[in-house]
Order: C-alpha cells, then structure tokens, then sequence
C-alpha cells in the first residue's frame, strides 16, 4: 500500500486517481497508522515551505515519518514542495527541512540575459537524466513534465541529483538518493510521462 | 517540446459538456469527466473548461463538478465561468486548478483581477475577452457570454487586464465560434500587438494550420479550439480527438 499523505495543502485527488489508473494499491491519508503500515509513501505538497514543515509537526507526524524513511528505509517520493521539504532549508521561510536528503531550496535568481525569464517557472518543461533510476526505467522519449514553483533544490553531493532542467539556468529536477526520492514537477498533471514514472515508483 | 501551446477549450452547461456555434444553439457533446479520460491518453498538455451559463443564471462555480474534473485530469487546466470573488478563486486554486479565467468580472469589479492577481500571481490569472464584429466590420467586446456590449474596444480591455495582473490573455471570437473556418487573424493580431502578456487565440480553428496562422501572422503564443476536437466530419458527429503530437511538433516547433 502507497500510502499519500495528507497533510493539509492541496487537492490529492488527482495523485490517487493515477496510482488507481496504473493499478497501485493508494491510499491519501493524514493517519499516523496508515502512515506505519505503509510500504511505500507519497509527501505531496503546494505552497509554503514552513507551513509544509508546521503541518507535519502539528499533525505530529515527523518521528513516524523518520522512522518509515529512515529505519526502515521505506521508498518515499516527495513531489513539489515535497520535494523541498526533504532538505536541509529553504530561502522561502526559516523552519528546518526534513533533512534526509542534504540539501538547500534556493529561490530563483537569474542573470542578466534571463532576467525577462518569470518567476514561479510555470509549464512544462524536459528533463534530462543525470543518473540511472528505476523512476525513469522505459520513460518516453522526450520526458517532459510540469512544473509550478519559485524555489528550486540545491544538493550538497551532486550524485543525489536525478534530473536536471533549464530554466534560465540548469537546477536539479528530481533527486534520488538510496529509498528518497523526489520530484519538482507534478507528474501527476504530466499525463503519460508522470504515469511511467509513477508506475516506476509503484513497481519498486 | 512544443513552443506554442495547443488547448481543447470545453464548455460546460449544466452537468454537462456541449459545444456552441457563434456562441449559440448549444449542442451536447458528452460528459466532461469522459471527455478528459480520453484527452488524457492523447498528450494533451493542457486544456481549458468554460462554464457557459453561470455568469448568465447568476451562479457559483459548480464546485463539485471542478474538483471531479480536476481529479480526472492528468493535466493542468483552467476554469472560468460565474467567478465573482476571491474566496471563490482561493477555493477554485486550491482545488486543483491551475489557471483561473475571468471576463465579465473584469467589467464589473476590475479590482477582483488585481486581488487575483496578489492572491495567486498573475500566472494564475487569465482575461477572456469575447468579441463580435459590428455590421461595419469593427470588433466590440461583450461580456455575460456574448449578451452585453462594452464600449471599450478589445486591445483597451486587453491592456486594462494587464496592468490590473492578468498574466495571460484569451481572445475568443464569436463570429468565428463553432465555424471551423479559421482565425480572426486581424483580431488577434490587434490584441497580440497592444499587450506583453502571452495572448490564447481562440475561436474558429479548423485545421493545424490555422494555428501555425495565429501564431505566424497574428502574434498568439498559444492556440485553442473547441469544436476542431469534440466533433468529426462534415456532419459534425461528436467524437472527441486531438492532434498527434508528433504532427504538431511538425508544423509548431
């Protein structure tokens, strides 16, 4: 059971209905119990990084979390801000990230050339492939996925970098390292490419 | 990638899906949560639903109908129709939708786009402006789905959405509507050319290359069509399709 949590931002719906499509056992829950049984889990996420991190902590889910993650090694997708909360800090508020990947959320700053480029980068955009992953295994050709933010992801090690993408500059699209994973974009709303790499993730 | 958006743009009327010619005769076209299971598996990369007669019965958003779309959808879309607040924008956003469209709000409470604007970001927040072409030819703006003019001409309104933080506008003309006989090009092009923000042409497409035209000879960053994708054949029999992607890439790169 893929257990996503549910932890107050946003609308999952589109998340499970995907999973259902591709024929993965899901669940969106906010329950410390599914959150344990869980074999595998899904941190989704819209908006700010510190509410993403109070959220958790006021629904007192971070030693439950740390525990599936880190002891017991539970693969575990962070999506969007999801994503960001799996490092170390962000620019965009002061609290303390989840800190399982090591790595900062840098707000977008372009140069001059790029300076008409908009922030938050909204569309779709390609990927490419910085290292094997099973969360890429039999992708289309082309990736591309959506992406809606204004923060990106910056790893300490770069061989925890997955995917990267360019907008204005190159940043880290995706990152792996060992049962953690994460993703900028939605792959929920990148319609076929999203389904292969969530049925990647499903199959592990 | 493809450089100019292509977006099915679905009208919503009741509970369900339907398709109009120069903005009348509404023909049902199927359910909306069908149509977007099939739009799912044909790389669509984004698609637009307009409610067709909220603002006209004086209703909400249909809440319920949006958050089931929005669960079906596997891809972004935007919602406009019967919005006349930001509560209902915040609600719209955070059940999913990603762009929301606005236009007889524009008219009546122009500040709503600006609060939009603040509340979401611009990238969020989208004008539509309809316009009708005059007997003399000249194009004039309407709103409450095409019944009530407006003085102001298209490009007037389209700079007025843009300094109040539209981050996009769509251009919609109702002779072309339903007609499958191209673009209003001279349209497009006076609204492209007056404003910074990206402009959707819609209305009338038929064909790929009516949209290499919009984007070509009118300025549009972005195409959408509405019955070039819900019907089929000179007798217009509902069948929901989409260009191949490779097709598209062909003639849009």
């Amino acid at each position: 059971m893929i257990t996503i949590i549910d932890y107050g931002l946003g609308n999952l719906g589109s998340i499970l209905n995907m999973l259902k499509k591709i024929g993965a056992q899901a669940k969106i829950s906010t329950s410390k119990l599914d959150i344990e049984k869980a074999d595998k889990l899904i941190l989704p996420g819209v908006g700010a990084f510190d509410n993403g991190m109070n959220q958790l902590r006021e629904r007192e889910l971070m030693d439950v979390l740390n525990y599936k993650a880190m002891e017991e090694k539970v693969p575990t997708l962070g999506i969007c801000l999801g994503m960001q909360l799996l490092g170390n800090s962000s620019e965009e508020g002061t609290e303390k990230g989840l800190g399982w990947i090591d790595a900062a959320t840098l707000k977008f700053k372009f140069d001059e050339q790029n300076l008409h480029l908009k922030v938050p980068h909204m569309g779709w955009n390609l990927v490419n492939e910085k290292k094997g992953s099973v969360l890429s295994k039999e992708m289309y050709e082309e990736p591309r996925f959506y992406f809606v933010h204004s923060y990106h992801f910056v790893c300490k090690n770069p061989q925890d970098e997955l995917f990267r993408s360019n907008y204005g500059f190159e940043f880290t699209s995706a990152v792996e390292k060992d049962n953690i994973m994460g993703v900028q974009f939605h792959p929920e709303k990148s319609h076929k490419f999203g389904m292969r790499l969530l049925s990647n993730f499903a199959a592990i | 990638m493809l450089k100019t958006r292509v977006i099915p743009c679905l009208l919503l009327k009741g509970q369900g899906l339907v398709k109009t010619t120069k903005f009348k005769d509404p023909k049902y076209v199927g359910d909306p949560l069908n149509a977007v299971r099939i739009f799912n598996d044909k790389e669509v990369d984004e698609l637009v639903f307009l409610d067709i007669t909220a603002t006209i019965n004086k209703k909400e958003p249909n809440f319920k109908l949006i958050a089931e779309i929005s669960t079906e959808c596997f891809m972004p879309f935007g919602y406009g129709g019967g919005i006349t607040n930001t509560k209902q924008i915040d609600k719209l956003i955070n059940l999913g939708v990603e762009k929301v469209i606005l236009n007889s709000a524009l008219h009546q409470t122009p500040s709503l786009i600006e609060d939009a604007a603040k509340l979401c970001g611009s990238q969020s927040i989208v004008v539509s402006i309809d316009v009708k072409r005059n007997f003399f030819g000249k194009p004039e703006v309407y709103t409450q789905g095409g019944q009530t003019k407006v003085k102001a001409s298209a490009e007037e309104v389209a700079k007025l959405a843009e300094s109040l933080g539209a981050g996009e506008i769509f251009i919609n003309s109702i002779d072309k509507d339903g007609t499958l006989n191209g673009f209003d090009i001279d349209l497009i092009k006076r609204v492209s050319s007056a404003v910074n923000v990206p402009v959707v042409a819609c209305g009338g497409a038929g064909k790929i290359s009516d949209f290499v035209s919009a984007v070509k000879d009118g300025g549009a960053s972005a195409v959408s069509a509405g019955s070039m994708f819900v019907f089929h054949g000179k007798h217009k029999a509902v069948l929901i399709t989409y260009p191949n992607y490779g097709e598209l890439e062909s003639f849009l790169k």
